[in-house]
């Protein structure tokens, strides 16, 4: 995973209520087993005119399409960014065109670990704080500080600090979780007679050599 | 287990599960049961393979291929995405190298993921079950702790068995008074969402509760739970009851007989306390409720099926802009009344309702009639066994008759995939969850309900009021 330290760089605004994944990156712009290859369809139905017949004309009313957004790598919007689906394909597409940040006063909950997973920050602002940001000045963000700013306003913000770990290690969360590798094994030894149940089927299937049919 | 009077349902899901507390709050909990599907399972698989990881437990492991299926009758193709054939052989290639449990498209327990884990015994009360796919919390329903979650931390389930949440609050929302008949848990779950925000439940567990909860079978209350992502949850439960033990009973990856009373009585202690406090507290009196449908794209842009569309709502002194954008996409203006909008299809499918009893109270609203000239009408049953069930009733028959196209179990036109869609600015009549902009096709207008409302609504080939339908099965 890409480690986050420090970052200044150019915002974007999309001020919008409930920006989902769909439209983040529209489902037939998933068109392979694979992380790369989607930040040409980031945005897609908003960001071309023709984008549902396959088509790559930039919509000039696009925020992204604008001058001002040339090199964003810092998002800002507003309520419930990233719900809906769960594709991580929206954080690989939000990554690969350059984003670092999303700032937003609140986000999709799969979307915010997603985000987490792949060292995209994702910082959590109320409204007056993220209008204070919108002003085409760049922006810095320090996680070891948890804080965001520009050369006029600067906000601390919060974060999990087992997340806020994870993303300044750049380790990746399964190597984590594997140094515990004893109390989990510990764990399911004990749990499998307090709930012989959920284990039960794996004996009955044995049997079932259901990958020859 | 012990019941503990001031403990909830999901404090008890949670501490049988929690392997370790960290000092942010956060857990590392045991990971049951993980189901795949084909469009966000096969690259979670992938990685895993490329980093030569392996899965910790593969009998916990579950696939199936619903998404971009072909569900046109027959299944003439393999995939309805051009191109999504790569996603069905990659599924089929690492389910079988990785022996994983495997429905593969012909196998009478392929389905919806979210149908068929209930159907096969999969989600159970009391387990954990994820699955990378935001749906994953219409399982609460069984009193199964199941969330939705990325390919990223699906590998993580897959290698260690274990997935880190952290601290959530936690929301009961307990649903009181007299459902008429003609109520479903769509229109209450959509109810609620308009009534409190898209983004009201964020960062919470919601607990489901109440008489009308109680008395709701158990295909409803997965239909109740369904949409608790839309509400902007981390996942839903509702306290397993005897319906909850009547459902599970002798289902195929459930508890064998010998621990079959260990599990009952551990599913029945896991029921909230009376002392048990939350971080909030919700009531709604359903008696009043009229039949909901949406205007907007948002699952939040709903209201009663006889209401006019609202003026956009002000925030601060000036008007909302996704709901004036929302207007704009949907073709409508202020004050037009959704009984007055005429559609162009009906479609009955996804997670949400595609259950037998869904398809059996639309087919009695179909009884006997006809679909409106100019309209098309697609059923798609959320499961191969749903779809059996219902043939072997004659439901299908009805459907035919009646004018619906009668699909095989997947996905389907819950969203657009590439391919073939509903047009453009057609307007839908669905029984699925979301309504977001191009969810259905580029420029494709969806207004959400209940299967008995779209069935209504096809047979007058405009949105209608399912309170003006005559006694079901009286035509």
């Amino acid at each position: 995973m890409e480690k986050f330290t420090r970052h200044t760089g150019n915002a974007v605004a999309l001020l919008h209520d409930n920006i989902n994944t769909d439209q983040i990156i529209p489902s037939r712009e998933m068109k392979r087993v694979s992380k790369q290859g989607l930040a040409d369809g980031l945005f897609a139905n908003l960001r071309y005119t023709d984008s549902a017949s396959g088509g790559r004309t930039a919509d000039p009313d696009f925020p992204l399409n604008q001058a001002h957004a040339d090199n964003a790598s810092i998002l800002l919007s507003a309520a419930n960014f990233g719900c809906g689906s769960s594709r991580e394909h929206a954080v690989w597409a939000l990554q690969e065109y350059g984003f670092k940040v999303i700032a937003a006063t609140s986000f999709g909950s799969i979307f915010y670990d997603n985000c987490i997973a792949n060292g995209l920050l994702p910082v959590v602002l109320d409204g007056t704080q993220i209008d204070a940001l919108n002003t085409g000045k760049p922006i810095t963000v320090d996680l070891h500080q948890r804080t965001i700013g520009n050369s006029g306003r600067q906000f601390g913000f919060s974060l999990d600090a087992s997340k806020q770990q994870l993303l300044l290690s750049g380790m990746s969360a399964i190597d984590v979780t594997l140094e515990y590798t004893g109390d989990i094994n510990t764990f399911i030894a004990r749990d499998k007679t307090l709930r012989p149940w959920v284990y039960s089927h794996q004996f009955i299937e044995s049997t079932d050599n259901e990958h020859n049919t | 287990m012990t019941e503990h009077a001031a403990t909830t349902l999901f404090d008890k899901l949670r501490q049988s599960h929690q392997i370790r507390q960290f000092d942010d709050g956060s857990s590392l909990l045991l990971i049951d049961r993980v189901m795949l599907h084909e469009r966000t399972g096969t690259i979670a698989l992938s990685n895993l393979i490329d980093d030569k990881r392996p899965i910790v437990n593969p009998q916990s492991v579950f696939c199936t291929i619903d998404h971009i299926a072909d569900t046109t009758p027959g299944r003439p193709q393999l995939s309805r995405m051009p191109g999504g054939e790569v996603f069905i052989d990659a599924m089929r290639l690492q389910a079988r190298a990785l022996k994983l449990h495997f429905f593969d498209i012909d196998d009478p327990r392929q389905g919806i993921v979210h149908v068929i884990a209930p159907e096969q015994g999969i989600a159970l009360p009391g387990i954990t079950l994820v699955c990378p796919d935001s749906h994953t919390c219409t399982l609460g329903a069984l009193g199964t702790l199941a969330w939705g979650i990325g390919s990223t931390d699906c590998e993580h389930a897959l290698a260690t068995q274990t997935l880190r949440i952290k601290a959530l609050k936690q929301m009961r929302i307990t649903l009181t008074g007299t459902a008429s008949d003609w109520l479903t848990a769509k229109d209450i779950i959509i109810h609620l969402i308009a009534l409190h925000s898209a983004a009201y439940a964020v960062g919470h567990v919601i607990e489901f509760a109440g008489p009308v909860v109680g008395a709701m079978d158990i295909e409803q209350r997965l239909t109740l739970c369904n949409m608790a992502v839309e509400i902007g949850a981390f996942t839903a439960v509702i306290a397993p009851d005897a319906k909850t033990l009547q459902y599970v009973e002798n289902r195929p990856f459930g508890p064998s007989a010998s621990t079959w009373p260990s599990a009952r009585d551990h599913w029945l202690a896991l029921r909230t306390g009376p002392l048990a406090t939350f971080d909030s507290e919700v009531s709604l009196d359903v008696s009043s409720l009229a039949p909901a449908v949406t205007w907007g794209t948002s699952p939040e842009h709903a209201i009663p099926v006889d209401h006019a569309v609202p003026p956009p709502r002000m925030v601060d002194g000036q008007k909302d802009h996704s709901q004036i954008n929302a207007l704009t996409y949907m073709g409508l203006s202020p004050g037009q009344h959704l009984t007055d909008l005429v559609i162009d299809t009906a479609f009955i499918g996804s997670c949400t309702n595609s259950r037998l009893s869904d398809l059996r109270r639309a087919a009695e609203i179909l009884r006997g009639g006809k679909v409106a000239d100019g309209v098309r009408a697609i059923c798609i049953p959320g499961s191969t066994q749903v779809k059996h069930q219902a043939e072997a009733e004659g439901l299908d028959t009805i459907f035919k008759k009646a004018g619906f196209q009668w699909g095989e179990s997947g996905c389907s036109m819950c969203f657009f995939a590439g391919g073939e869609g509903f047009g453009e600015k057609a307007r839908v009549i669905s029984s699925t969850n979301r309504n977001f902009e191009g969810r259905q096709g580029p420029e494709t207008r969806t207004h959400i309900a209940s299967p008995e409302t779209v069935a209504w609504s096809a047979i007058n080939g405009r949105i209608s009021d399912l309170r003006h339908c005559p006694y079901p099965g009286s035509r």
